[in-house]
């Protein structure tokens, strides 16, 4: 049977060539059955493929199933794809298509004051309008009029297009979203191939489907190619380096990490959690996964969770447990028992905006106190965090590293914006990754085991059971020196409390040197930890390229902190801290240096805009002193 | 039945750590029994894990010379679960007191047995608080004068081999801390097991609680309030065994032999019901209306959680390489 023909027709209308851009930032907004989700990845790949730099978010709508055009039941997908590095999903938006009104209310106020809005007009009608709380027609409202507006039928240009394909009602829906696809890859020049390749594999046992949508597809890139050469813009400088890539969110980032630490250190994993967005996707990502060396287990809570994973250290394995909001208040019993048992246990907690459920699918950074001080007692323990999607691989890996070396839970700070956030990634090849070293102590019988012990690191041994002569108690009581027996003698515990913290202050002695961006002194260092790292790694890029005297740095080991920071830090003038909290880190930084620090605040569950931090500089620059 | 491997005693299993309950409790001869135990079954003392959470009962994994693991309130089920998904091939021995399983470790308690986990999980129940000085526990009796139930409790109590056999455990039984060649047998059949084993032993607090279970440990008063539960046997009990258990439509009742009630009218026990309706049955029967059972409720097999993890691995699609999962479904390659 003939397939439909795949090349698009050379347009008989005149077109110039397209504008060159450095990059630019697009937004797909409907309901999640007009296929933003698929919409957006596909254009996203598209750029990828191109070799742009890119980076996503999705935008999930606030209910699982809401009624069709309802503001609940927005969802959307931006794209930032760029001709050099970029580390945010972008500011503001340079395209906006709204397929309904909904859509049109949520996001209109991102759109850049040059952009461009698409909408569906056929979704502009009086039912709809009021489903978006409009009273009268959005389209006419003077508020649009500073933007280039293309309203474009866009639901009867798909119905038209795919009218001699025989389906019914449901797919000749599901076609729009390629109409839509259509029309965004000539507005920004991007090759349709990889698209018609990804329909025909997806739907290869269905011809009539491939036909559709293909049809879809190029009634949507024809209709754009009527709007006139002045619509047209591209990116074509390319960023990403030669070999293999795939597009990696921060929450399969730290699930590979995870992977790839249980491979490199030969231990075999146990990972337990309990379903809480968004740290269930690293439940569902090993479950899919099924490795011979993971066992897997879905817990009855956030404390089982943290507790099997850590009856998994003291058994042999790596013992991993992620969540997020209240469940990381749960595990703070269990990270003092780990601390004090002194087993290798790693706990992801993913921060969303609180307190208690406060808004479950926003992001923010306000766990950070918890993690450092969030338990019963003097109770130090290791906390990382990612600060971008790829990161996690890294942050998994150096997670475990520190745990199974230095026998000590570490807690890896997410973010829910990080967990969706996605980049492409270089995939490294298997053979070039770090080993992780996890010593598990073998029996001696001249030498039986001392179980609280130290090695260089402070380390106690890891002994396992199944191995004779390692045979010894541990839990939660105070440890006597050694010897690991119950103990409550008034100078052990002080001896213990104090060897505890040594040993997790050690850590900061052989991490790697800071890596700071910008000039190594001058007036102001952006300090920025987590998912902040990346917008104000582009605001200290923009202040440097306008020829300010900025420099950022970026803390992935915060407890304990790098021992080179505080040498950084006294090199600037002012140190700005912007944080998705009421100033948490830079509490800690006071506290720990005595040195004065400039906050920048945002607490709206919402991540931060390059201008917002850039903005900021700008302000400290000009104060006095 | 194991075959002993190794010539162990009790003492093998004795840790450095000096031995701390209060003079008299119950306790002292559980840990005495349960080393006992230990040493006949032939498991070497590497392979043995141990794991608590806290109270009285929770010191246990200290003052006995294999791995153990003493952690927080309630929790030692989960921790246990992670012991054995680390090491399927270890045995998990979980101990509690009635405080630390059916208040704070309720939930971890129901759901390790739900899923059959492979552990021996040893309640010990003295129906009060003891480590934290004497208040009311979820198990004490109502009317129990307790530091914060100084009228008596008012609070219904939890029946453990109830909520045990409610949450589908596969091996159910009941011993009291004094009667140490019951104790054995008991300790000997949850180690042969395969699956949760769950074992309520009744325990005096000379202190808090002191002669609670005089019914059942009084040698004189137990054998009218008392039934040993066998397998497949009449269920009789009295000096005389001439007192039993029969049915009346759903409800049990007393009956003595004699007076036209003959063998035929007597409830017979079977431990391995495919339903654990009659061991529920036989759980909520309590003094003084009532004799209580100990023994075996329910003894069935069905694969251990391991075992089916491990089954539902061999299904489906056989695991994907490292090197693809890096790689994703849709990576490209840039020249």
């Amino acid at each position: 049977m003939p397939g439909p023909t795949l090349a698009i027709a050379r347009s008989t209308i005149p077109r110039g060539t397209p504008q060159e851009r450095a990059a630019a930032v697009v937004r797909f907004a409907g309901d999640l059955s007009d296929g933003v989700l698929l919409v957006g990845t596909q254009f996203t790949h598209a750029c990828a493929m191109l070799g742009n730099a890119v980076m996503t978010i999705p935008d999930p709508a606030a209910e699982i199933r809401a009624p069709a055009g309802a503001l609940a039941g927005v969802t959307a997908f931006q794209c930032h794809f760029a001709g050099h590095a970029i580390h945010t999903p972008g500011d503001r938006l340079d395209l906006l298509v709204a397929l309904n009104p909904s859509a049109l209310r949520t996001h209109i106020g991102d759109l850049s004051p040059a952009g461009l809005l698409i909408v569906d007009a056929d979704r502009f009608v009086p039912d709809e309008w009021a489903k978006a709380g409009y009273i009268a027609d959005p389209l006419q409202d003077a508020a649009l009029q500073a933007f280039r507006v293309l309203a474009v039928p866009i639901s009867q240009l798909n119905r038209d297009a795919v009218a001699r394909v025989n389906l019914i009602s449901t797919e000749v829906e599901r076609c729009k979203s390629f109409f839509v696809l259509g029309l965004s890859y000539w507005l920004f020049d991007r090759p349709p191939e990889p698209t018609f390749r990804w329909i025909r594999e997806t739907y290869n046992k269905n011809p009539g489907l491939v036909e559709a949508h293909t049809r879809a597809f190029k009634a949507g890139w024809h209709h754009a190619e009527t709007l006139g050469p002045e619509f047209q813009s591209r990116v074509s400088q390319r960023f990403l380096k030669s070999g293999k890539h795939r597009m990696i969110n921060g929450a399969t980032a730290l699930a590979l990490g995870f992977l790839a630490a249980a491979r490199q250190s030969g231990l075999p994993m146990v990972y337990a959690g309990f379903p809480v967005a968004p740290a269930s996707e690293l439940l569902h990502l090993f479950t899919e996964w099924k490795q011979e060396n993971i066992q897997v287990i879905q817990a009855e809570d956030d404390l089982a969770a943290a507790n099997i994973a850590l009856g998994a250290a003291f058994g042999g394995s790596l013992g991993v447990t992620a969540t997020t909001g209240t469940g990381a208040a749960l595990q703070a019993d269990t990270l003092a028992l780990a601390a004090m048992s002194e087993l290798p246990m790693v706990a992801v907690h993913v921060q969303r905006a609180g307190p208690s459920l406060g808004m479950p699918t926003r992001t923010e950074q306000a766990d950070l106190l918890q993690a450092f001080y969030g338990r019963n007692g003097e109770c130090p323990v290791v906390v990382l965090a990612q600060s971008s999607p790829v990161d996690g691989f890294r942050i998994a890996i150096e997670a475990v590293r520190l745990a199974v070396t230095r026998m000590t839970p570490v807690v890896v700070l997410a973010d829910t914006y990080l967990m969706s956030a996605s980049e492409a990634w270089h995939v490294p090849s298997s053979s070039e990754l770090p080993m992780v070293l996890a010593k598990q102590t073998k029996a001696d019988p001249e030498h039986p085991l001392l179980p609280y012990s130290r090695d260089e690191h402070l380390a106690r041994p890891w002994a396992i059971p199944g191995r004779a002569g390692l045979e010894h108690r541990t839990g939660g009581m105070e440890k006597e020196a050694n010897t690991g027996a119950v103990s409550y003698d008034p100078a052990n515990h002080e001896a213990m409390v104090a060897l505890r913290a040594r040993k997790i202050a050690k850590i900061a002695e052989k991490l790697p040197p800071l890596v700071v961006h910008g000039p190594k002194s001058g007036d102001v260092l952006i300090v920025a930890w987590g998912s902040v790292c990346g917008a104000a790694h582009d605001a200290a890029e923009r202040c440097r390229a306008a020829g300010l005297s900025v420099a950022n740095v970026r803390l992935t080991h915060l407890s304990p902190l790098p021992a080179d920071l505080i040498g950084v830090l006294r090199k600037y003038r002012r140190v700005l801290v912007p944080e998705l909290n009421a100033g948490q880190l830079s509490k800690i930084l006071r506290a720990e240096y005595l040195i004065d620090i400039a906050s920048l605040n945002k607490v709206q569950g919402k991540p931060f805009l390059v201008s917002e931090i850039e903005a900021k500089v700008r302000d400290l620059l000009q104060a006095p002193g | 039945m194991s075959i002993p491997v190794l010539a162990m005693t009790a003492s093998d299993f004795s840790s450095a750590q000096e031995v701390r309950w209060c003079p008299g409790c119950g306790d002292y001869s559980i840990l005495s029994q349960l080393k006992q135990a230990l040493a006949s079954f032939g498991v070497r003392r590497e392979n043995i894990v141990f794991v608590s959470g806290v109270g009285c009962a929770a010191r246990m994994p200290h003052y006995i010379n294999t791995f153990g693991f003493q952690g927080s309130y309630g929790r030692a089920p989960a921790l246990a679960t992670g012991v054995k998904l680390a090491n399927p091939n270890l045995q998990v021995w979980v101990v509690m007191g009635d405080g630390d399983a059916c208040s704070a470790g309720l939930t971890h308690l129901t759901h390790a047995l739900r899923r059959n986990v492979d552990l021996k999980i040893l309640l010990i129940n003295n129906e009060v608080f003891g480590l934290s000085r004497g208040q009311q526990s979820p198990t004490s009796r109502v009317g129990t004068c307790t530091k914060t139930s100084p009228d008596g409790s008012v609070e219904t109590p939890l029946r453990a081999v109830s909520i045990a056999l409610a949450a589908e455990a596969t091996f159910v039984a009941r011993t009291v801390d004094v009667d140490v060649n019951h104790m054995s047998e008991i300790f000997e059949k949850a180690a042969m097991h395969r699956g949760s084993g769950f074992v309520e032993i009744y325990q005096n607090c000379k202190i808090f609680n002191d002669g609670v279970f005089e019914y059942a440990t009084d040698a004189v008063i137990k054998t009218d309030s008392i039934i040993h539960l066998e397998h497949g046997r009449p269920i009789l009990f009295g000096k005389d065994r001439n007192h039993a258990l029969r049915l009346n439509g759903f409800e049990p009742e007393v009956v003595t032999l004699g007076q036209g009630i003959t063998m035929d009218d007597v409830l017979i026990h079977d431990e391995r019901a495919a339903e654990p309706t009659l061991a529920f049955l036989l759980s909520r029967l309590v003094g003084p209306q009532f004799p209580e059972c100990l023994g075996v409720f329910r003894n069935v097999r069905k694969p251990t959680h391991q075992q089916l993890l491990d089954a539902a691995f061999q299904q489906g699609d056989p695991p994907r390489s490292f090197e693809s999962l890096l790689a994703g479904d849709e990576s490209w390659t840039l020249a």
